[in-house]
């Protein structure tokens, strides 16, 4: 038999994460956790040299590939900081080292999970896969079981499940609505066989269940005002997670509502799920570029940040058409590196200066030239400055939209705007000027900081042809 | 025949919503437990009826599970939680329970607008079943909403999980697969709120939520 890379992204983490589990030593584990995490990108990639077909529960398309390749690669550049990140918690008895053993394992079942959730052909299996994607990451949110870690983990797990419960009772009621059409049974839950005959399947079923579905998915997206969870869950773990739930779990949560968008797309007689999608993204754009400026928090700073660019992305995607979507995913991907990236430096950052606290940082540029110039290179993407990739997707999005719907579209590039003024008011604090709080030097990894930011820069100039192809295809097969 | 195991239906899922606001009222945590456990066991004749009904011995299954775990282990080991972290005294409700009963009942004639009209092509039994089950998912996201106690709004969550099984099986024909992983979720989601629960009493000394809220980045 073949080698089945579909069943490999699958494979490899959950192997991984059994082997992590037992076995001891940080050394060991954490560069098996790379190595683990570098297989499964590497067959991720393979994806694309042969695709696989797709079975009645595990599915490959060209959307699918896309956010597969996505999540693997940070996953892996992720766990190469996480090396580093973990090396120094322990040095400073942050952490003990059973929960490393713990911290390693459940880092493969989230990967595990997330995977899982993107290749899931049934939609009872895809939603299974992304409620053990948040419980992994409560758990995770949770391990320095400090006063503060524990509230974040609780409210997270509360605000979670709600959001869970809500898109399964969504989840139900599309199998309702296929029913009568498809017939009982498994089949009624495929992507595939629900793609096909979604145009006759009962409209005001589908109506009610996109409302749980977008209401649901959209907590774990966090899109305002279901998004009361993610600053803290982002400012109590380790970073690493917060670079992985930023990058990663957001857009899996993001991949879940757009495959029901599609479906209601397909539906003449359904309500079109754009105009409520563009609704929550402007709202959480403007809503969090307003809350950047009281942050005092570091990592909180870029969560709220993290909010503001989904709302970009749902927005972009809420209006559709090819060019729209096309914006919207160069823009996902583009935030996923950027915003990892930032969250590499953050961390060691934090290391150095001891706290997260914006007020006992300064001059960063100074004491530590290249994590601090790091960090400004890395805000400078995310606040959307040419020549990088962030200010490429940024106007597509805004140029594709213009043209259709001037008033939203103003809507959002004043909050792009409010939300630069923000990231910079605080930069200024954090890189430049008088150097307080400690100046050790850090004992940092820079090579997947460095590695995201690189790319970032090289797509704000030139966009591979073959890359462009491939976008444009996902972008006509989102309607 | 018809009609009778039609009636029989329509009144398991309506004492699962009768259920859901007797929950509401009650403001000692041991109550709120049996109250539970009834929940869950009503559930669990509930999804047996829609078995022999629709002819689906799968179901049966379903309905062991939510009558071995959310109807006896999971009530026991809070009802152990509780006694071993002493706090059996009164709940506070952030709502009082005339309020809380008149936002209940807006929030059952919500679901049955909604789910009544949307559902009008779909046959009765699955009709009344989902709709009763959005009543239950809402109230039991109410009573989340209206305690301060850790170990009341688990009980509203799981009590909303139990609406989310009935929607499920009063869907007909759902595959097997989704009802084991509801219930094998509502396992670890336990879990996770046992350990949760225990780290909690050890770092603050007590499982009242808003002991939790005092300290957030942004304040000091």
């Amino acid at each position: 038999m073949t080698f089945d890379a579909l069943a490999g992204v699958l494979l490899i983490p959950a192997l991984a994460a059994c082997l992590l589990a037992a076995l001891p030593g940080y050394r060991l584990t954490s560069r098996l956790n790379v190595l683990a995490t570098f297989l499964t990108c590497a067959t991720a990639v393979s994806l694309f040299v042969v695709e696989p077909r797709s079975g009645p529960y595990l599915l490959v398309d060209d959307l699918n590939k896309v956010f597969i390749v996505l999540t693997t690669f940070v996953s892996f550049t992720t766990s190469v900081f996480s090396a580093s990140y973990i090396g120094h918690e322990i040095k400073i008895g942050r952490l003990k080292p059973t929960y490393v053993r713990f911290y390693h394992a459940m880092y493969q079942v989230l990967m595990f999970a997330m995977n899982l959730a993107l290749v899931a052909n049934n939609i009872g299996l895809m939603w299974v896969a992304i409620e053990m994607a948040t419980l992994t990451t409560v758990l995770m949110v949770g391990i320095y079981r400090t006063h503060e870690a524990l509230e974040a983990a609780w409210k997270y797990f509360i605000l979670g499940s709600v959001g869970i419960a809500l898109a399964l009772f969504g989840t139900i009621l599309v199998y309702m609505a296929a029913r009568p059409v498809i017939g009982e049974g498994p089949e009624a839950m495929v992507w595939t066989t629900l793609v096909t005959r979604a145009a006759t399947f009962d409209p005001a079923l589908l109506n009610v269940a996109f409302v749980f579905l977008l209401l649901g998915y959209g907590t774990k997206v966090g899109l305002a005002p279901l998004h009361a969870w993610l600053p803290d869950a982002h400012a109590e773990g380790p970073t690493p997670i917060s670079a992985v739930l930023s990058g990663l779990l957001l857009n899996v949560a993001l991949y879940a509502l757009l495959r029901f968008k599609m479906l209601l797309a397909l539906n003449p007689a359904a309500i079109a799920p754009g105009p409520l999608m563009v609704t929550m993204g402007l709202i959480s754009c403007v809503f969090a570029a307003f809350m950047l400026y009281r942050r005092r928090d570091i990592k909180r700073m870029f969560a709220y940040s993290s909010i503001e660019h989904m709302g970009i992305i749902v927005f972009a995607f809420g209006m559709g058409g090819p060019l729209a979507n096309f914006a919207g995913l160069l823009h996902m991907t583009m935030h996923s590196l950027t915003k990892s990236a930032i969250f590499f430096a953050v961390g060691h950052i934090a290391q150095v200066k001891g706290t997260q606290k914006i007020a006992d940082m300064g001059g960063l540029t100074v004491t530590n030239p290249v994590l601090g110039w790091g960090l400004v290179l890395g805000v400078v993407a995310i606040a959307g400055l040419p020549p990088l990739g962030i200010f490429m997707s940024e106007f597509l999005v805004v140029s594709s939209t213009f043209a259709r719907s001037p008033w939203l579209t103003i809507i959002l590039v004043f909050g792009i705007l409010v939300a630069l003024g923000g990231l910079f008011l605080r930069l200024n604090t954090i890189a430049f000027g008088e150097p307080r709080g400690p100046t050790a030097p850090a004992d940092a990894s820079y090579v997947p900081m460095f590695a995201h930011l690189a790319i970032v820069f090289m797509a704000g100039i030139y966009m591979p042809p073959a890359l462009v192809t491939g976008f444009q295809n996902v972008a006509r097969l989102l309607g | 025949m018809r009609g009778l195991s039609f009636d029989i239906a329509h009144m398991l899922a309506g004492s699962l919503v009768l259920v859901s606001f007797m929950q509401l009222y009650q403001d000692r945590l041991y109550a709120l437990l049996n109250i539970y456990a009834l929940h869950a066991l009503i559930l669990a004749m509930s999804v047996a009826w829609q078995a022999f009904v629709q002819d689906a011995p799968h179901l049966y299954l379903t309905a062991v599970i939510a009558l071995v775990f959310k109807a006896i282990v999971i009530p026991t080991a809070l009802h152990k939680i509780i006694v071993k972290l002493g706090i059996h005294r009164e709940i506070e409700t952030v709502v009082g329970v005339g309020p809380a009963m008149l936002l209940g009942m807006g929030l059952v004639a919500l679901s049955m607008v909604v789910m009544l009209r949307v559902t009008a092509k779909a046959d009765p039994l699955a009709r009344e079943d989902l709709a009763f089950a959005l009543s239950v998912v809402l109230l039991g996201l109410l009573m989340m909403v209206t305690r301060r106690n850790a170990v009341s709004q688990v009980i509203g969550f799981m009590s909303l999980e139990n609406g989310l099984v009935l929607a499920a099986t009063g869907a007909k024909g759902m595959p097997l697969v989704v009802e084991i992983s509801v219930a094998f979720s509502v396992l670890i989601a336990f879990i996770v709120i046992g350990i949760f629960l225990f780290r909690i009493r050890e770092r603050f000394d007590t499982v009242d939520v808003q002991a939790l809220d005092r300290f957030r980045g942004e304040r000091r």
